[in-house]
């Protein structure tokens, strides 16, 4: 059962985060000893993990400024975590000043650090609010305010998706989002997967299992189970493929090998 | 994670060589060598031509410290300073940042043309550089690092406070969720419960599985009021912040839940609906003690039938009923049931009307029909509908048919037998008392026609029977209260033309219907046994007057009082002793009194009868036999009979009020007056209005005359001045 909202995550930062695990990936310093040394050790198992990371950064990156190109300027980037360089606003109103985001996540300290770093953008908000509750998402006042549903949107679920377990459904909420937005919304997606890694299974295993036993379990599901996610929406070329080869502007021969692993794809509704 | 840059060959091959190129070129070449020395340890999400971008000013930058006149390490600690500003934050970049200075700064952006010296001084140079380059990139990843740590804290700390708030208020609502003695909910706007109390659970008698994860739609019941679920749907629709109901649920083991439901609308700070709070209190036990509190104010202890109270309700429900409604009501009183209560007991009496509400109960099943015990032995069936005109007489048909069967009970068969009156009539004209007089009048109208029947009520007989009927009730009281006084009519001597006595008239100085002629109760207080009492008051009270006249008026020409009595009188035991009794305590002689008996009540009357008004009068009262010619007379039977006077009905008299006189008349009571003065009988006639009758009578031989000619009946002041007109006349 959700607890509803008077009954707030707990928070004990002795307990490693992801998003904190993540910026560390990053080269940020956004992080506590005890993110630090989880990120270590799933580096032990898979040194390529900065590396995966930052191909996700840089699909990231890609895709928005992909959507900008397709008209669209106004932005839902739902697990957003520890703003860091490449951010999507900075992206985003860069190649089209004005434009709109609104960040989402459910981890406090990700929010209170967001909230200072956006300070007084205009153009730019984040909610506290879980993935797994739409509704909450969609109502939320900053939403309503630099968001227009009647306008088609970007929903970026990007390198969040692997951290919901199916008992939690996380396809229904994938759908609820997609019944909210206009037709001709994106739909921006990378999810982790065990296809691409190019190590052998048990050490990637090594690596979930920090995930698991930090409490964050990460869900590494085959690509069928991730195209599920689109369903409604009509991929754009070349549809959900390695995150390097998504409209690359890097010879596939300069991407580090790790930048292979996992899925990324963009859909579009219809 | 690091990786080794690329080679000089590489970079070499791919340019065609340092040699060729202008300083520009060489430039650039040195950007791409550092870019793809430091992009693959990097996590920019840069492409590497967009990072080689960001590397070119800085090694513009090196290239000109490199070539300048004084060594400028601030300029080289800003340069190593700004790879952290590339996001370059992995010592590895730093590492791969001075390898490729060291190898490739001087070769590219050096001086070709110069000679050893010069090549030596440049690379010392360019070792300085490095050292402050590495310097200043330390130093700002220092900076930035304890720049990100403070703001990781700071978040940490801001995001712990909102928490540590909400979780000391949660803490204080928690304790009071868990410790309410209400039940408390909390659902999403869709329904789904998220959270229930230990009250609520223990009201439910159920484990938190079972409500839990649940949605409110389920938890509707048949019995629910029909704006429930509107309600409900305004609320989560925003519409609404709270209402309040009364609700059953279903526990899970089939039993019913009754609550007092407070459903309140939760929204976030900004307004915005999120959650739905129900309130739920426990009120089966009140519920039911309410309903029992109620079916026994509404219901008759020994039959179970609905009481008066239900009754009423019901009546007045169906008397306010829309148009085209009608409603018919049989109102029952069992025949006689008083005797049986008297001779079989009480508790055979109960038995007997447990039967009789059985029995009704069975005659009134469809819908819109019900039957009530009023009290005693008194029911009510009533009918509502479109259709009561036929409705009810099959009703009444219906109950009769169902009394018609003995009653057993202690070994007897006891025949029951009812009377009922209906009513029948549209709805929303006739209040509910009304309605059920109406019916009560019918009902003794259906008894006093013999009983065991049903009448159907009749608007004139109402209103003859509700005087009547309020009358018979007052009787008793007025009699107490004083409200009867009495008048008296002179009677005159048509020989010399004096007053000699007069008739005592009852009057009833009714408080609603002013004064009331005998006429209108004698047969009431007769028929109720009150003449009796009654007629002893009058009988006191004319004598007590007759003795005041004597007393002012003067022995030598007593004045005489005449008194009536009424059938039933005549056959009360104490009539002679209370005449005695009477004359005796006021001192009037028997002669000052004259006792009126008419005619009717005298017919076939035998000697038993007889014998008290003969003892009279040889006592010296006179009697009259009154109404004289109204009965079958049997003329011969006068001369038995204990009377000395006789009154001639007005009717005799009123042919006489035109001149000239009816001759067939005249020869009537002349005949009469004959007959009557060779029986030692006077002769009284009444209702004489003018003097030509007077005349004409006192000729015919009559003795005595009343009527308005003389006087009418007034109070005994009157009678006293008239005498005295008389003497001194």
């Amino acid at each position: 059962m959700e607890r509803p909202a008077w009954a707030p995550r707990n928070i004990d930062i002795s307990v490693p985060s992801v998003s904190r695990i993540y910026d560390y990936y990053l080269g940020g310093s956004h992080n506590f000893e005890v993110d630090r040394a989880a990120a270590r050790r799933a580096m032990g198992f898979m040194p390529g993990l900065p590396k995966i990371m930052q191909a996700n950064r840089a699909f990231l990156r890609r895709a928005v400024r992909y959507a900008v190109g397709e008209g669209i300027t106004q932005f839902l980037d739902i697990g957003s975590g520890i703003p860091t360089h490449g951010n999507v606003h900075e992206v985003a109103q860069e190649a089209h000043p004005g434009a709109r985001v609104v960040y989402v996540d459910h981890d406090p300290v990700a929010v209170a650090h967001s909230q200072a770093v956006l300070g007084r953008n205009p153009d730019a908000d984040v909610v506290a609010a879980d993935l797994l509750k739409p509704r909450e998402i969609l109502a939320s006042p900053e939403v309503e305010r630099l968001i227009d549903l009647n306008r088609p949107v970007a929903l970026l679920l990007v390198a969040i998706l692997h951290f919901v377990e199916e008992a939690n459904d996380p396809y229904r909420a994938v759908a609820e989002l997609r019944d909210a937005v206009a037709p001709g919304s994106l739909l921006v997606l990378t999810h982790a997967s065990y296809e691409g890694i190019p190590l052998p299974l048990e050490r990637a295993e090594g690596a979930v299992d920090v995930y698991k036993d930090i409490r964050n379990p990460l869900i590494m599901r085959p690509r069928e189970a991730i195209a599920r996610f689109f369903e409604g929406y009509d991929m754009v070329e070349p549809g959900l493929v390695p995150m390097a080869d998504w409209r690359p502007d890097t010879a596939r021969e300069d991407e580090d090998p790790y930048a292979f692993a996992g899925f990324a794809g963009v859909g579009r509704t219809a | 994670m690091s990786a080794e840059p690329d080679g000089p060959e590489a970079g070499a091959s791919e340019m065609d060589g340092p040699e060729v190129d202008g300083p520009e070129d060489r430039l650039r070449r040195f950007a791409t060598i550092w870019s793809r020395a430091v992009f693959p340890v990097t996590t920019t999400p840069l492409t590497r031509p967009e990072f080689e971008v960001l590397l070119l000013p800085l090694a513009r930058r090196l290239s000109e410290a490199l070539r300048a006149r004084a060594f400028d390490a601030a300029e080289a600690r800003a340069v190593g300073a700004a790879l952290i500003d590339t996001h370059c934050t992995d010592p590895e970049a730093l590492c791969a940042t001075l390898d490729c200075v060291d190898a490739y700064l001087v070769l590219y952006c050096g001086d070709a043309e110069a000679g050893p010296g010069r090549q030596e001084a440049l690379r010392t140079r360019s070792a300085r550089l490095q050292h402050a380059m590495a310097a200043g990139f330390a130093q700002a990843l220092r900076e930035r690092t304890l720049a990100e740590q403070e703001a990781i804290s700071a978040a940490a700390l801001k995001a712990q406070g909102v928490v540590a708030q909400a979780h000391a208020s949660e803490a204080r609502f928690r304790a009071v969720f868990e410790g309410a003695a209400i039940g408390i909910s909390i659902a999403d706007l869709d329904g789904n419960v998220l959270e229930v109390n230990g009250a609520l659970l223990r009201m439910f008698g159920g484990s938190e599985g079972l409500l839990r994860d649940r949605n409110v739609a389920e938890w509707s019941h048949p019995e629910d009021a029909p704006q429930v679920w509107r309600l409900y749907q305004e609320l989560v629709r925003g519409e609404r912040e709270h209402y309040h109901v009364e609700k059953p649920f279903y526990r899970p083991d089939g039993t019913v839940l009754w609550t007092n439901l407070t459903v309140s609308l939760l929204r976030d700070a900004d307004g915005v609906p999120q959650y739905q709070l129900a309130l739920m209190e426990d009120t089966t036990e009140r519920r039911l003690l309410n309903l029992r509190l109620r079916y026994e104010a509404t219901h008759d202890a020994l039959t179970g039938l609905p009481n008066r109270t239900l009754f009423f309700e019901r009546l007045e429900k169906a008397l306010s009923a829309g148009e085209g409604q009608r409603f018919g009501l049989c109102y029952l009183d069992l025949d006689g049931f008083k005797t049986i209560n008297d001779s079989l007991g009480h508790a055979a009496g109960d038995r007997l009307l447990v039967e009789v509400a059985d029995r009704l109960q069975g005659c009134a099943t469809a819908p819109g029909e019900m039957v009530a015990r009023l009290g005693g032995d008194e029911f009510v069936a009533l009918t509502t509908g479109p259709d009561t005109q036929r409705g009810v007489d099959d009703l009444a048909d219906r109950i009769m048919n169902a009394l018609s069967g003995p009653v057993r009970i202690d070994g007897r068969e006891l025949l029951v037998r009812g009377s009922i009156g209906v009513v029948e009539g549209p709805a929303g004209e006739r209040g509910p008392a009304e309605v059920l007089r109406s019916a009560d009048i019918t009902m003794y109208r259906a008894k006093s026609a013999g009983g065991n029947r049903y009448e159907l009520a009749d608007p004139e007989a109402d209103a003859r029977a509700i005087t009547r009927h309020g009358l018979t009730t007052a009787l008793p009281a007025a009699l107490d209260r004083g409200e009867f006084f009495i008048e008296y009519q002179p009677l005159v001597r048509l020989d010399d033309g004096r007053v000699h006595g007069a008739e005592a008239l009852v009057r009833w100085l009714h408080p609603q219907h002013g004064v009331l002629g005998p006429d209108h109760f004698i047969p009431l207080a007769e028929h109720t046994g009150l003449i009796v009492p009654l007629g002893r008051w009058v009988l006191e009270e004319s004598v007590r007057q007759a003795r005041d006249w004597q007393r002012q008026h003067g022995e030598d020409a007593p004045l005489r009082v005449n008194v009536n009595l009424s059938p039933c009188q005549l056959t009360h035991p104490g009539l002679v002793s209370d005449t005695v009794d009477v004359l005796e305590r006021t001192g009037v002689q028997p002669e000052a009194l004259c006792l009126e008996v008419t005619e009717s009540a005298l017919i076939g009357a035998d000697d038993d009868l007889l014998k008290p008004l003969r003892r009279l009068a040889e006592m010296g009262v006179d009697i009259a036999l009154d109404d004289f010619g109204t009965g079958y007379s049997n003329l011969a039977n006068l001369r038995r009979l204990p009377v000395s006077i006789l009154k001639l009905d007005r009717s005799f008299t009123q042919g006489m009020q035109q001149y000239p006189a009816d001759p067939v008349d005249l020869k009537i009571v002349e005949g009469i007056v004959t007959l009557a003065h060779s029986l030692d009988l006077t002769v009284t006639v009444e209702g004489v209005e003018t003097g030509a009758q007077a005349e004409q009578l006192r000729v015919l031989g009559c003795d005595t005359a009343q009527g308005w000619y003389y006087a009418r009946p007034g109070p005994p002041e009157r009678l006293h001045e008239l005498a005295l007109v008389d003497a001194t006349g």
